[in-house]
């Protein structure tokens, strides 16, 4: 049996934390593979909703940063 | 002088160079930007936080870099040098070489293959030899143009003849061994000069064993080693061991106030510099012990004491006011450091770590540039201006700004530069720009089911030699509303866009998904490709599945294939609910109003009524001038005849409409169209303009302190000069005259350095000393901050004699009037003095207070009515510290002059002209187009809370009073969606991110995964 890995979910803001992912990339900086990035305008952009939101639809954890 | 050109050569991509190229091309000006490195960025990118906001370097720089590298009207030359410029202001030809890249920079898509392969391992200059590069590079991660380019002098091919192993890996074909120097023709109308400053190379300062001792380091080292992405990955070690220092020292002043190098300026930054690396440094490190060995500490711009205290009080760094004379170096490579304090006294401390505080100076190939240019250098060998044309060079038409004509920080030098760009539009034929045309006839969508195409790029092996890109582009198909999918190869590639616009046609396809690198760089390019197809540009989403899958994710090529998949189809979901989005038009009124008639709103008005706008300038008091009118001395010309030159300027330029002794009552409107309402005795008046500029100004500090108002020989800065001026001095003619600062600023409540007063002091007490050479002169201070080139007069001011008396904020000098019931009493002076280690007495002719720059207390009304917001000390509040110092968050309201901060009269100026430039990036457009991607809000839901209201950092949304409900301004919103989440009744949405949008996109894997379970 597999081993059980969570899957993430990061909101990131395009200005910054996004721009990071892009700059680890760049910096061939290697992370585990169980995340999935959704880019918003800006980390004010985050409804409280958009929270519950991710856990209901089944995300395991969830990463906002801005 | 018949003007006919419309382009400007901008020499040097720095902050400065970037400022100027943008404010140009939003003028409608074409731009030829002009770099020595590989890439436009300058120093910003080498720092790792700014102060005093510590704000990421890279983070707040990198959209203006790329927006410059994009821009229409902007070409960058990489690589490139000046050779010459010829002809006439206004009709000037400038000759440059563009040297070889051997890279082409179109087929080059960045991935790297290259670097990794090449043979060659040089030290890396961005990181300041921490690091090695290949001869093949970027010059560094962000670069931007983002190709690579050969270094000639390094390459083994170029040199020797052999290898060429870049070419054989370039998945691209990208590698041209043919490529040659090339000599270019411009034809411009004027020139602005942004080259910068070089550190100070401390190599020859012997007694701090640089590069002979392997943990002394310098400012601009540490940056590279706490930066996140720098040599040392972000974590504080020394070079020896790669082990944490237990304790750093700094060492202000390295190759900065010094006249036996010929360096006898301040570098202006260096302190705030070394305060904000220890207070990064202390973040990183909590238990890190840090001493800064200083002079003086020169915190005088914004907010700049208030990060002082907290480096002191918040973080315990530790200020020693001593002079370092030697350092010597442990067997275990820590440092003893020998250094004497104020009274004498002889230490010694042992560091792990050492900080060189180096200094900024002209760049080396300065006399050259000048030389090829025709302009004139300093004593220095700074770029020569003069105080009241600061952003002029000796030759008509080439201005110059940023750092190259005397230190100065980031907000400065962008100041300078939108300044400079002021200066060159009486040389270039400006007309109002008009919104192009769109090209091509949009398909209308609306309504039609999604008809979706994705399309997943395989970057050469960037991506595929992880990913299975033909797996991922497969299961694609299998998504709902997915009409067509497929892989390309480069998509960015012209015939892969030619593709892209054939499936369209072919599949009538009315949303495209494209999985490739990042939206951050390619997202413009896609757009206009589905543009020229017919398609709405906002009909368009993308996967990141290079830089945040396959490049992260190499050693795990199923779970990237995985992940690749999930990203697409979260972008698909997505992409389902896209709708066009219209970019409405806001026309422009091409007037402009200025509240403020002093030394910032006449220079304002002037340089845009001079640019042919015309300009409504209202003054509350029935003289112009403001707090020039108190200035009587500079150490440049008469201040008195620039405010009447000025005064007549304003007075009879027939596009000025002057309203003095004249009150604002309402400001109402958004950028391009204000209604304006102003009173003169009673009788109001009603204006239409585009634009605002607040230069409201500030006022001087009423002290208590000192026993002021209680004696005629107790006076202030601004009366003392008056006196001297007009020979007013109290008579018999003094014999001591005592001089206090910071009477009020830099304490409890006013928390901020005045800026101007110790150049004050130090000019007045010059002045004095020439008038009146047997009057004793004691100044009794905390910090002199004579920055940049004021630092000459301060020694100045010291070598004839004058003594100065460094006070503590605890012992402040304590003042006695020899007779209380005499209203011109003579007063006794107690100080401290830290030198001789003991209280002194002087029995003082007269006193002089260096009393605060306060601001106004009706900014509020104007603060409200603009509805911008003020910093906590009661001074408008830019929309950025560093990067948009003129700008206020809203569009269309601008700021100069002393209502930002307390400045000196060049300053002032050069704000002035900058406010006028940013204005003019408006101004000389008949309409702008607002976003696509704005608030929207469903009337039926709001309740009129005003939670939206509170939130917008733009003004853009407002509670209707009559409705009760909120509007939003399309012209003002920014998209960033803060109102959508604050709204607690669901009424608003963002367009392009609607909250269905992102749910779906949220569904769309885990509901694949708990289906495929």
């Amino acid at each position: 049996m597999k081993e059980w890995q969570p899957k993430i979910l990061a909101i990131l803001c395009n200005w910054c934390s996004y721009a990071g992912a892009d700059l680890a990339g760049v910096s061939r900086i290697q992370y585990p593979p169980n995340v999935r990035v959704i880019r918003i305008p800006c980390s004010g952009r985050v409804d409280p909703l958009m929270i519950m939101k991710s856990l209901q639809s089944g995300f395991d954890g969830l990463l906002v940063s801005g | 002088m018949s003007l006919k050109n419309r382009a400007v050569m901008v020499v040097g991509a720095g902050i400065a160079g970037i400022q100027a190229a943008l404010d140009l091309a939003e003028m409608g000006v074409k731009v030829h930007l002009i770099e020595e490195t590989a890439s436009i960025g300058g120093r910003m990118p080498q720092l790792d936080k700014t102060f005093p906001t510590n704000d990421c370097s890279m983070c707040i720089l990198s959209p203006k870099m790329s927006e410059c590298a994009r821009h229409e009207n902007i070409t960058i030359h990489i690589k490139s040098n000046v050779l010459s410029v010829k002809g006439k202001p206004g009709d000037f030809t400038a000759t440059i070489v563009e040297k070889a890249k051997y890279v082409d920079p179109v087929k080059c898509v960045a991935c790297g293959l290259c670097e990794d392969k090449c043979p060659v391992k040089v030290d890396d200059e961005f990181d300041m030899g921490l690091r090695k590069r290949g001869a093949i590079s970027r010059y560094f991660l962000q670069s931007l143009p983002s190709e690579y380019t050969i270094d000639k002098e390094k390459c083994l091919y170029l040199t020797r003849g052999v290898c060429r192993l870049c070419e054989k890996v370039c998945p691209a074909n990208a590698i041209n061994f043919q490529d040659i120097d090339k000599e270019i023709e411009l034809s411009v109308g004027a020139v602005i000069l942004a080259t910068g400053i070089d550190a100070f190379d401390p190599i020859g300062f012997g007694q701090f064993g640089y590069r002979s001792y392997k943990n002394v380091v310098t400012s601009l080292e540490l940056e590279r080693i706490l930066s996140a992405s720098g040599p040392m990955g972000g974590h504080v070690v020394r070079a020896s061991d790669h082990k944490e220092p237990k304790n750093i020292a700094f060492i202000q002043c390295v190759g900065s106030r010094d006249e036996s190098i010929n360096h006898n300026y301040c570098s202006s930054a260096c302190c705030m510099f070394a305060i904000k690396e220890a207070i990064i440094a202390k973040e990183h490190m909590k238990e890190l012990d840090v001493a800064i060995f200083y002079m003086d500490i020169r915190a005088f711009g914004k907010d700049f004491d208030k990060y002082y205290e907290k480096s002191k009080n918040q973080y315990g760094v530790k200020f020693i006011k001593s002079k370092v004379s030697e350092i010597t170096e442990l067997e275990d490579g820590t440092l003893k450091l020998r250094y004497v304090l104020e009274n004498g006294e002889i230490k010694f401390k042992n560091f792990e770590m050492v900080v060189l505080s180096i200094g900024l100076e002209p760049r080396k190939n300065m006399r050259e540039l000048a030389g090829k240019l025709d302009i004139q250098l300093n004593e220095y060998g700074f770029c020569k201006s003069n105080t009241f044309s600061p952003l002029t060079t000796s030759r008509e038409g080439i201005f110059v700004c940023g750092a190259m004509n005397g230190p100065k920080d980031i907000p400065e030098s962008v100041m300078s530069a939108s300044g400079a760009v002021a200066e060159t539009t009486k040389y270039l034929r400006l007309e109002r720009q008009e919104i192009k045309e769109k090209k091509i006839k949009e398909i209308d969508v609306v309504g039609n089911r999604p008809r979706i195409g994705t399309f997943v790029c395989h970057c050469g092996i960037n991506i595929a030699g992880v990913v299975d890109v033909k797996k991922v582009a497969k299961e694609a198909k299998d998504l709902k509303n997915v009409e067509h999918s497929e892989d390309l190869i480069y998509a960015c590639s012209q015939d892969c866009l030619e593709t892209i616009k054939k499936r369209i046609k072919e599949h009538n396809l009315n949303r495209i998904v494209i999985a490739a690198c990042t939206p951050r760089t390619h997202e413009p390019l896609f757009r206009e490709t589905i543009a020229e197809a017919g398609l709405n540009p906002y009909l368009f989403e993308m996967a990141n599945i290079r830089d945040q899958c396959s490049w992260a994710h190499m050693n795990e090529p199923e779970k990237a294939t995985e992940k690749s998949t999930d990203l697409l189809n979260m972008g698909v979901a997505k992409a389902r609910g896209l709708q066009p989005l219209e970019r409405l038009p806001i026309s422009i009124n091409p007037k402009a109003l200025v509240v403020g008639g002093g030394l910032a709103g006449m220079n304002t008005s002037l340089t845009l009524a001079d640019a042919g706008h015309e300009v409504y300038l209202i003054e509350k008091d029935e003289k112009l001038g403001g707090n020039l009118n108190n200035i009587f001395y500079s150490f440049d010309k008469d201040p008195q005849v620039l405010l009447e030159d000025l005064k007549e300027k304003v007075s009879n330029h027939k596009l000025i409409k002057l309203h003095k002794n004249t009150k604002i009552e309402k400001i109402d409107g958004y950028v391009g169209n204000y209604t304006t309402t102003f009173s003169h005795n009673n009788e109001k008046q009603n204006v239409e303009h585009g634009v605002v500029i607040v230069c409201t100004g500030a006022k001087e500090h009423v002290t208590e302190e000192y026993l002021y108002g209680k004696s005629d020989r107790i006076v202030t800065q601004v009366e003392f000069e008056r006196m001297l001026k007009y020979n007013q001095l109290p008579s018999p003619k003094p014999k001591n005259v005592v001089m206090i600062q910071c009477v009020g600023s830099r304490e409890e409540g006013r928390m901020f350095c005045s800026r101007v007063c110790c150049t004050k002091a130090v000019k007045n007490a010059l002045i004095m000393k020439e008038k009146y050479p047997r009057i004793n002169t004691y100044i009794a201070y905390r910090d002199i901050r004579t920055y940049g080139f004021r630092e000459k007069y301060y020694t100045e001011l010291r070598d004839k004699g004058v003594m100065f008396v460094k006070y503590d904020i605890e012992k402040k000098p304590d003042v006695k009037l020899v007779d209380e019931f005499d209203p011109d009493s003579k007063a006794l002076v107690t100080v401290f003095d830290p030198i001789m280690d003991k209280e002194i007495e002087i029995q003082a002719d007269l006193i002089v207070l260096a009393t605060a720059i306060d601001p106004l207390p009706e900014n509020d009304t104007l603060a409200k009515m603009l509805k911008i917001p003020l910093n906590e000390d009661g001074m408008f509040l830019e929309a950025h510290a560093k990067l948009r110092p003129v700008d206020f968050a809203t569009d269309g309201i601008f700021l100069a002059g002393l209502a930002h901060n307390p400045k000196d009269i060049d300053e002032s100026l050069a704000q002035s002209k900058a406010a006028a430039s940013r204005a003019l990036t408006f101004l000389n457009k008949k309409a702008i187009l607002a976003e696509g991607t704005i608030a929207e809000i469903d009337e039926s839901k709001c309740t009129g809370c005003r939670y939206c209201e509170q939130v917008c950092s733009y003004s853009a949304i407002e509670v209707d009073d009559e409705k009760g409900i909120a509007v939003i301004n399309n012209a003002l919103c920014k998209g960033c969606g803060s109102c959508v989440a604050t709204c607690r009744c669901g009424a608003l949405d963002l367009r392009g991110f609607s909250n269905l949008q992102l749910f779906d996109a949220f569904d769309a894997i885990t509901m694949t995964d708990i289906l495929g379970e």
